[in-house]
């Protein structure tokens, strides 16, 4: 549009020059990140991703067993999370009557607001006691056969991590699923009970399957929360750069070696855990792109329709 | 006779469903109750007037509180709001009334990408920006970094509140022969405080809570200062070192502090969600204001 | 002298060409009607009046309108300057959210420098009473303006368009979101504008218009078909597609 006016021409190149200014300082915060790992990076190149060792004292590093962690834990809240915020989205949407779907909602937004660290204090305070002393033993006197459930049980460790993030990403599926659930209009649901479903039938129809991909987005997006989520892991998993098959075993993410080491670290050791930074950045962006491609298509699809 | 089967089976698959969805509401909701009344009963022992306005006070000492952590807190949120707010606020309403060219598309996908970043590498990426050149730990790479947090909350609910306004209302403006910048500020913007206050409420509770942008670069400080060139404590962090500690009383003060920071927390986003819903909200602060004599009752 | 006079007025909307040569005068004081089928550009036309057109994105408009003299697609003229002259009321009633009944009034005044309250003051009587809406509000002028019920919240549009006392007002299709009785009283509102404003009102209601215009003008698809006093074009309309559309043949 023709900009006429002398003032509005000012009030415009104002704005522009923030948001460039805004764009410019990404650009160079990333720069910098490249910048603090570039030591690390001459020294390791491709092997930090492949070697599992990590030596301060010997300055030997490799990110292997925090890219392991990472995963392990992701996913395995992932697991845990996902049906649950599903059902939670249904419940709130389709079932409750609007008040106390309203009600319900907040609470799972709480869920969303409390901060990181009280959750870390939770877990380890008490639900690692909690898996110590009743879940551990419980699943490996009834699953002990599976490499899952080998080794003892500090209360600390992936397992304990990984339920911690199933109950902090859960808000973050839930409310994504919700807003899916809502796009869909109402004459699919009236056509299905139209035919004599019952609402389990209606359900299953006219809202789970067309907003599959917008359920797998969300999906991926709590599983991006899940791989960046910090001090909460930080404090429960044991800060050791293990690969193991137990959950009960301590370990460590890229999150929570870098927020464990970082303080009093130094040197060649800075640089390795500003790379697995680097890296952290990357994987981040890189799901948290992959789920808005996901989601971003899935409702176009429905603007053909 | 086989139809009138199916049908009960269909009957029994929705009652199932039905149940499958209250445990599903049940197990969610279960850690929220769990850790507020946890926390809850752990911390309020902690908790007295000593707490808000004492300094530590070494192991073994009974007594000593948090308060330079909590003014740390709300000294570097402040620091952080003054960086955040502004630069926010412009970028939304650039983004909302001129969001269509390249450099629209690129900041609203810088945004995005920010909002997307875990907090700790902000913590690096502050540690290399501030730490870095200035060789110290500070207060102020503190603000900084909390201020990234802010930014994208802000940017984004203010563009999400001003495409809001229907167009028509902005051509009424025009209309009128206002400049676009007034119509902008003065119909646009200030038609839309509510929804723009509540976003920035949201964006402060949430630095409020944030940990790891401050671990490595306003790292933690034992006394009250307000020198934004030096180390300085805050709540999340001086939770997150005694709840390490070996030491028992500093774990009680932990408590204490998740405390407060949950209050808060927790406190600022219901108070934005009041500020969006005070439709059903003020009649009843109206009611509690009547009943505790505040004010004389005035013709409504 | 005629208040607005049009000449080879053309707009388009990026390549598509919506207002096709149109030339146009109205006289001072009268209310002239521009009616037409669905998307023949009417409202596109009504808008560049005002140069409000042009600040879609991709529009442009060609041609010259002259406003008591003065050609306002001229080198060198403010849009924004110019609209202070030209008043304009929208289809979907739009008074200002959160800002008050009084507040809207007088916001066109406010914002070109006016401050005193007792002017203002004056200023929102004044107008009020010619939107015919003062007796209705003048007990809650500081109610919100969204409190008003749709009929009202026009008359609060009208008002305001008047504040900053244009020659000329134009009407976007006023009343086609409003309930017939407040049509009615819209429709009563503009006869009496007509004593001190002139008006150009688009309308989808052909009878609308021939209740209250002096002039109308029959578009089709941007083009000016007929144009004429409102007794001939509805009673002897000269062209063949004019009598076809009043009749109901299409449209």
């Amino acid at each position: 549009m023709k900009i006429s006016n002398r003032e509005d021409a000012v009030s415009l190149f104002l704005m522009k020059t923030m948001a460039a200014l805004v764009v410019a300082m990404l650009f160079a915060l990333i720069l910098l990140l490249f910048k603090v790992s570039l030591p690390a990076i001459k020294t390791f190149g491709f092997k930090f991703i492949t070697s599992t060792e990590w030596n301060p004292v010997e300055d030997r590093f490799g990110a292997l067993s925090f890219i392991f962690g990472t995963c392990l834990t992701s996913t395995l809240a992932l697991l845990m999370a996902a049906p649950l915020s599903i059902g939670v989205a249904l419940f709130i949407n389709e079932v409750l009557p609007k008040r106390l779907g309203n009600l319900l909602a907040l609470f799972v937004e709480m869920i969303a607001s409390i901060p990181s660290i009280v959750f870390g204090l939770w877990g380890l305070f008490f639900l690692a006691p909690w898996i110590k002393t009743l879940a551990a033993p419980w699943l490996k006197l009834h699953f002990g056969f599976l490499p899952f459930f080998n080794g003892p049980s500090f209360g600390i460790g992936f397992l304990t991590a990984s339920l911690i993030l199933a109950v902090m990403i859960t808000p973050t599926i839930t409310s994504v699923c919700r807003e899916v659930f809502k796009a869909i209009p109402p004459l699919q649901k009236e056509a299905a009970l139209a035919l004599g479903a019952t609402r389990y039938e209606t359900l299953k129809i006219a809202v789970l399957s067309p907003s599959l991909s917008g359920i797998v987005g969300a999906i991926v997006l709590g599983f991006g929360r899940a791989v960046g989520e910090t001090m909460a892991v930080a404090m429960v998993i044991g800060n050791s750069a293990t690969i193991s098959a137990s959950l009960f075993s301590p370990g460590a993410t890229m999150a929570s070696v870098i927020a464990n080491e970082y303080p009093e670290a130094s040197g060649l050791q800075i640089s390795s855990l500003c790379f697995v930074g680097l890296l952290l950045f990357f994987i981040t962006i890189f799901i948290n792109g992959l789920a808005r491609t996901i989601i971003w298509r899935g409702q176009n699809k429905w603007r053909r329709v | 006779m086989k139809k009138y089967y199916y049908y009960l089976l269909r009957k029994l698959k929705n009652i199932i469903f039905h149940l499958a969805l209250y445990t599903c509401a049940t197990i969610v909701l279960l850690p929220l109750f769990l850790i507020i009344k946890y926390v809850m009963t752990k911390g309020i022992s902690s908790i007295n007037w000593n707490f808000f306005v004492q300094m530590p006070k070494p192991v073994g000492e009974i007594g000593g509180g948090m308060a330079h952590a909590i003014a740390g807190t709300i000294y570097m949120v402040t620091v952080a709001g003054l960086i955040a707010i502004p630069v926010g606020l412009t970028c939304g309403i650039y983004l909302a009334e001129y969001g269509q060219g390249k450099l629209a598309r690129t900041l609203r996908f810088c945004v995005d990408l920010l909002s997307g970043v875990p907090s700790i590498i902000v913590g690096i990426f502050t540690y290399a920006l501030i730490v870095m050149p200035f060789k110290t730990f500070s207060a102020f790479a503190g603000g900084t970094g909390l201020s990234i947090i802010m930014l994208p909350i802000i940017v984004k609910s203010t563009e999400e509140i001003l495409k809001l306004v229907p167009d028509h209302i902005r051509e009424a403006g025009l209309a009128l022969g206002l400049p676009r910048w007034k119509v902008i500020y003065y119909i646009v913007f200030k038609g839309s405080l509510s929804g723009i206050v509540t976003g920035i409420v949201l964006a402060i509770a949430r630095a409020g809570g944030e940990t790891a942008p401050l671990l490595f670069t306003a790292l933690s400080a034992t006394h009250l200062s307000f020198n934004l060139t030096e180390p300085m404590a805050s709540l999340p962090v001086q939770i997150y070192n005694y709840a390490i500690s070996p030491f028992a009383s500093w774990q009680e003060q932990a408590w204490a502090g998740a405390v407060v920071l949950i209050a808060l927390v927790l406190g600022l986003n219901l108070t934005a969600k009041a500020i969006v819903h005070r439709q059903i909200f003020y009649p009843y602060l109206q009611k509690m204001i009547l009943v505790l004599g505040l004010e004389k009752r005035k013709n409504i | 002298m005629n208040v607005l006079s049009v000449k080879n007025l053309k707009a388009w909307f990026s390549d598509h060409y919506i207002v096709k040569n149109i030339s146009l005068e109205y006289p001072e004081k009268t209310i002239s009607a521009i009616i037409g089928p669905s998307g023949c550009g009417k409202s596109t036309y009504i808008r560049c009046l005002n140069r409000i057109h042009e600040e879609v994105s991709g529009a442009r408009a060609e041609g010259s309108v002259h406003l008591l003299g003065k050609n306002i697609y001229g080198v060198g003229v403010d849009p924004v300057r110019l609209r202070k002259n030209i008043g304009m009321v929208f289809q979907k009633p739009n008074p200002f959210p959160s800002m008050s009944i009084f507040e809207n009034v007088v916001i066109g005044l406010k914002l070109q420098g006016m401050t005193q309250k007792g002017k203002l003051m004056e200023a929102a009587e004044v107008c009020l009473k010619k939107a015919a809406l003062w007796n209705e509000v003048k007990d809650k002028l500081h109610h919100l303006g969204t409190s008003l019920s749709g009929g009202q919240q026009q008359r609060l549009c009208i008002a305001r368009a008047l504040a900053v006392n244009p020659p000329v007002l134009l009407m976007d299709e006023p009343t086609s979101a409003l309930d017939p009785i407040a049509s009615a009283k819209i429709e009563e509102l503009m006869l009496e504008l007509k004593n001190e404003y002139t008006v150009v009102v688009v309308t989808h209601n052909m009878q609308q218009a021939a209740r209250i215009a002096d002039f109308t003008s029959f578009f089709i698809l941007g083009e000016l078909i007929e144009h004429g006093a409102s007794s001939d074009i509805f009673t002897n309309p000269k062209n063949q597609k004019t009598e076809d559309y009043i009749s109901g043949r299409f449209g």
